[in-house]
């Protein structure tokens, strides 16, 4: 048998690993962030750089003006510019929040934002360079009347940004903020999930938002309905229950704590000594050891004994929900619905975050067709309906108990807003497009969901017996003029007169002279529907 | 049943219960006798099927009521507008129908859609008010012929008919058939033949049939009307005659037996005018295919209905007597049915010469 020739050995082998840059990584794998198609790449575009400009307005407890522009250049190729009125960026870091992957203030804080990991406009301006070859332009003003300008690429090997053109201007007005301006390759539709879809629903979950959408197809302006920003998201500590081993070392090695003690007081959310001492104790570990002196095998028993200790949950305050008020005017101003209700449930706890789910539904009005808005931290979660645990908590919930019309998902004409916001979202992807199903994320959203259709089922029995009554009393009435008649020819009395005396009796009628039975009002309105969640 | 000839009070009173209700405050109620199965009975001393004392209620406020509520009323009005008419003006229930049929204001909607809704409200009334169809003179479809030896007179029309010289179409039976409309001159004829079908009516009229046996021959043309079971009920009972019934060896045509005889549940109310108890079934039954050795390629078999209805007949009152039961069951067990035209197959004038002699001499009836 012929021997196969030994073509590589292991030592050449090894000489061709080397270290990959994460923007090399990105420019193969640009998928993963949801890059995969022309539309869609668009989308994100335009959804970073809005997430981001709203993130910044917000923070800086400013209302939000967005302009947004779509311009098709040619086929295929499309200049996207967004601009907003926040605080803008200080010179030195515009380069390397464009330019870096991974740069970013969000992703070691824990404080409910749009955006986590520092990714998203950096690989806007990674995926337009890579499509067109065009540099991204940044504008910058922190107001005071004057302006930086950078035209800049990432140098992909580095991940470093590389400043095509650099320059300051002065400004004439007073205007802060950002403005980017991308040239990419894309397609531009106005379907279901599309860049309209996406401002139509950022519109709906932040009304005090003001978006100006220069289409392709023409200009739009969503106008804000409220004049006031929810209050503002605090930043919270690690709550310890969902620490793992990795994290654990890198904390202990980051920090200023004298012992293993006062490193859980001090850095964790929510820890007082007697709690420290306990995990402590149970980890077999003395309290004074030095955190840096922590072994690996050391962290693995506090893992273990942090499973055993009572831990308080962490604070829930620290979440900035909608409210009602803003969902409800959000739903009515872009949907004009006949019927709106929400439900702000309780924060809760999954893995040591607290998050929280907020819950509107619209019907009838200008809705026609059943529709499922989602959003996480105020974000609409446009792709992967079908893996999302918003999507599965609406087909956990018995719609037809509520009077709706259902298969599985609703089928009527109404639109469900779902809202979960957490320090901390867990997506199913980097893509961000749909939310993980934690056993308590499900049912806390079933949970808002079946609140919110009760009150949907009162209102919509409500109206049906109205209806019904109404629908009563014209056959009633139709037939009162020949009836009227008939009794004149036969009795002599005057038909205006008979006329008057069937209407009298109809407008005294009650429901059980009908000789029907009303219509009931839906079971579930009768008795809460706390029907045993599915736990997967 | 007292008959009462002017129901014109009567009609009053329905609208003045009405009006009083109205005054009242009341959600008006219209009582009228329930006409099914469920208040009829079987009155063996008259042997005839009667209404019971069961009242429905039809109420204005009833959304399934309101409709018919005023259909009643208008109807009633109607009637009551027809007797103040000229006495011999008569109006046929289709006439009645066109009459109260228009668009109600502001709708779509027709007073009455279909004949078939004025109909039933008629029969309400005429249950109701204690009165018949014919003294509200309303009129339906001349619809029964007889041939044979009977002269009669209308004195409206101021006609004598001898019904044994009309040639082919025989005397039309009118619908209204009452002893102030229609009236016996003379009669040479000892029975009378009913038969089921048309067709059978035409072979025993071309054969002269009711020449050779000295009867009359009438056929209602399947379920016989008004007029004609009560032309047959006055030759019994003013001429004395027998009266003899051929149909077709089926449930329908047991049926239709059954309702010239003791009368039917819809029109419980006016049997003792309609149903003649003394008839008498001459035929066809399923035994004749043996007793006159019919050919069976002739026989029909028996359909899930035909089975259904034997089961139905066989539970009621005036179908128990032994002879009835046996038969049923009989044709049950054969599975077939037979027609009267399937006599034919052996000779076309088999039935007029040799079926029914055999029968009327042997007095081979069921009763």
């Amino acid at each position: 048998m012929d021997a196969q020739p030994v073509t590589k050995t292991a030592e050449q082998m090894a000489g061709q690993a080397r270290v990959i840059s994460v923007s090399e990584f990105f420019e193969k794998n640009r998928h993963l962030l949801g890059y995969d198609n022309k539309i869609k790449a668009l989308l994100i575009i335009v959804k970073e750089a809005v997430d981001n400009a709203l993130d910044a307005t917000e923070e800086a407890r400013i209302l939000p003006e967005i302009y947004l522009k779509v311009e098709e250049l040619e086929k295929e190729k499309y200049k996207i510019i967004i601009r907003d009125n926040g605080p803008g960026i200080v010179k030195q870091q515009i380069p390397k929040i464009f330019g870096t992957l991974l740069y970013g203030s969000k992703f070691h804080r824990l404080k409910q934002s749009r955006g986590q990991q520092g990714l998203g406009i950096s690989c806007a301006v990674l995926y337009s360079q890579l499509t067109t070859g065009e540099p991204a332009e940044i504008l910058s003003s922190t107001g005071g009347g004057k302006v930086h300008r950078y035209k800049l690429k990432i140098d992909v090997k580095q991940n470093e940004p590389e400043i095509i053109e650099e320059s300051e201007t002065a400004s004439k007005t007073d205007w802060h903020g950002v403005q980017i301006t991308f040239i990419c390759e894309g397609i531009y539709r106005e379907h279901k999930q599309s860049i309209l879809e996406y401002v139509k629903q950022t519109a709906i979950a932040n009304p005090y938002c003001s978006i100006t959408f220069d289409s392709p197809s023409g200009k739009m302006v969503f106008k804000r309905a409220v004049d006031h920003l929810p209050k503002e998201p605090k930043e919270i500590q690690p709550h310890i229950e969902g620490v793992e081993v990795g994290i654990l070392s890198r904390m202990l090695g980051d920090t200023s704590a004298r012992t293993l003690a006062s490193f859980f007081t001090t850095e964790f959310t929510r820890i007082g000594k007697t709690t420290a001492a306990d995990i402590c104790q149970k980890a077999g570990l003395d309290p004074k050891t030095a955190p840096r002196r922590v072994t690996d095998q050391d962290i693995v028993k506090i893992v273990k004994a942090v499973k055993e200790v009572k831990l308080t949950k962490p604070p829930t305050d620290v979440l900035s929900p909608l409210g009602d008020e803003l969902v409800e005017k959000g739903l009515k101003k872009e949907l004009s619905p006949e019927f709106v209700t929400s439900i702000t449930r309780p924060p809760a706890v999954y893995r040591g975050w607290p998050f929280q789910v907020e819950v509107g539904l619209a019907f009838g009005g200008g809705i026609t067709e059943p529709a499922i808005m989602r959003f996480a931290n105020r974000v609409p979660l446009l792709y992967q309906q079908g893996d999302c645990a918003i999507t599965k908590s609406i087909t956990g919930v018995d719609w037809r108990r509520y009077g709706i019309e259902s298969d599985k998902l609703p089928t009527g004409p109404i639109s469900i807003f779902v809202h979960i916001c957490s320090v901390w979202v867990p997506f199913t992807s980097e893509s961000k497009e749909a939310v993980a199903s934690y056993p308590v994320i499900l049912k806390e959203t079933k949970l808002g969901l079946q609140e919110a259709a009760r009150k949907l089922s009162l209102y919509l029995s409500g109206k049906r017996r109205a209806e019904y009554q109404a629908e009563r009393m014209r056959i009633f009435d139709r037939y009162a003029g020949e009836t009227a008649k008939a009794l004149e020819e036969l009795t002599g009395e005057k038909a205006e007169g008979i006329v008057k005396m069937i209407r009298k009796i109809v407008s005294h009628a009650k429901p059980e002279d009908f000789g029907e039975e009303p219509p009931e009002q839906a079971k579930g309105a009768k008795k809460p529907a706390e029907d045993k969640h599915d736990e997967n | 049943m007292t008959r009462i000839e002017d129901p014109r009070k009567d009609l009053r009173q329905l609208g003045d219960q009405v009006v009083k209700d109205l005054q009242a405050e009341k959600n008006p109620d219209i009582q009228l006798p329930v006409r099914a199965l469920s208040n009829t009975f079987f009155d063996e001393k008259h042997r005839l099927i009667k209404l019971g004392d069961k009242l429905s209620h039809r109420t204005y406020l009833n959304i399934a009521h309101t409709r018919k509520f005023m259909q009643t009323l208008m109807v009633a009005a109607e009637c009551k507008k027809l007797l103040e008419q000229k006495q011999n003006t008569t109006t046929s229930i289709r006439d009645l129908y066109y009459i109260l049929k228009r668009t109600i204001p502001g709708t779509d909607e027709n007073t009455f859609e279909e004949q078939e809704e004025s109909d039933p409200v008629i029969e309400d009334i005429e249950a109701a008010m204690n009165t018949l169809r014919e003294d509200l003179h309303l009129h339906a479809e001349q619809k029964g012929s007889l041939v044979g030896p009977l002269v009669v007179r209308e004195p409206k029309f101021e006609t004598e008919s001898d019904a044994s010289k009309l040639g082919s179409s025989g005397y039309g039976i009118p619908s209204i058939c009452e002893p102030d409309t229609v009236q016996f001159v003379s009669n040479e004829a000892e029975f009378v033949l009913v038969v089921e079908k048309d067709a059978v009516w035409q072979r025993l009229n071309e054969d002269r049939f009711w020449k050779k046996h000295k009867c009359l021959v009438i056929t209602g043309k399947g379920q016989p009307d008004r007029g004609t079971r009560r032309m047959i009920n006055r030759l019994h009972n003013e001429l004395k005659l027998p009266i003899y019934v051929v149909t077709d060896a089926d449930v329908w045509g047991y049926y239709i037996y059954s309702v010239i005889k003791q009368g039917s549940i819809n029109l419980s109310f006016v049997s003792d005018r309609l149903g003649t108890p003394d008839a008498r079934f001459l035929g066809l039954v399923t035994k004749d295919v043996e007793a006159f050795d019919i050919p069976k390629n002739v026989t029909i078999k028996l359909n899930e209905g035909d089975k259904k209805r034997a089961a139905e007949l066989l539970n009621y009152v005036w179908f128990k007597p032994k002879p009835w039961q046996d038969e049923i069951q009989h044709m049950l067990k054969v599975g077939y049915k037979l027609e009267l035209e399937s006599l034919s197959a052996k000779d076309i004038r088999f039935i007029s010469e040799k079926y029914l002699p055999k029968k009327i001499k042997d007095e081979d009836f069921l009763p």
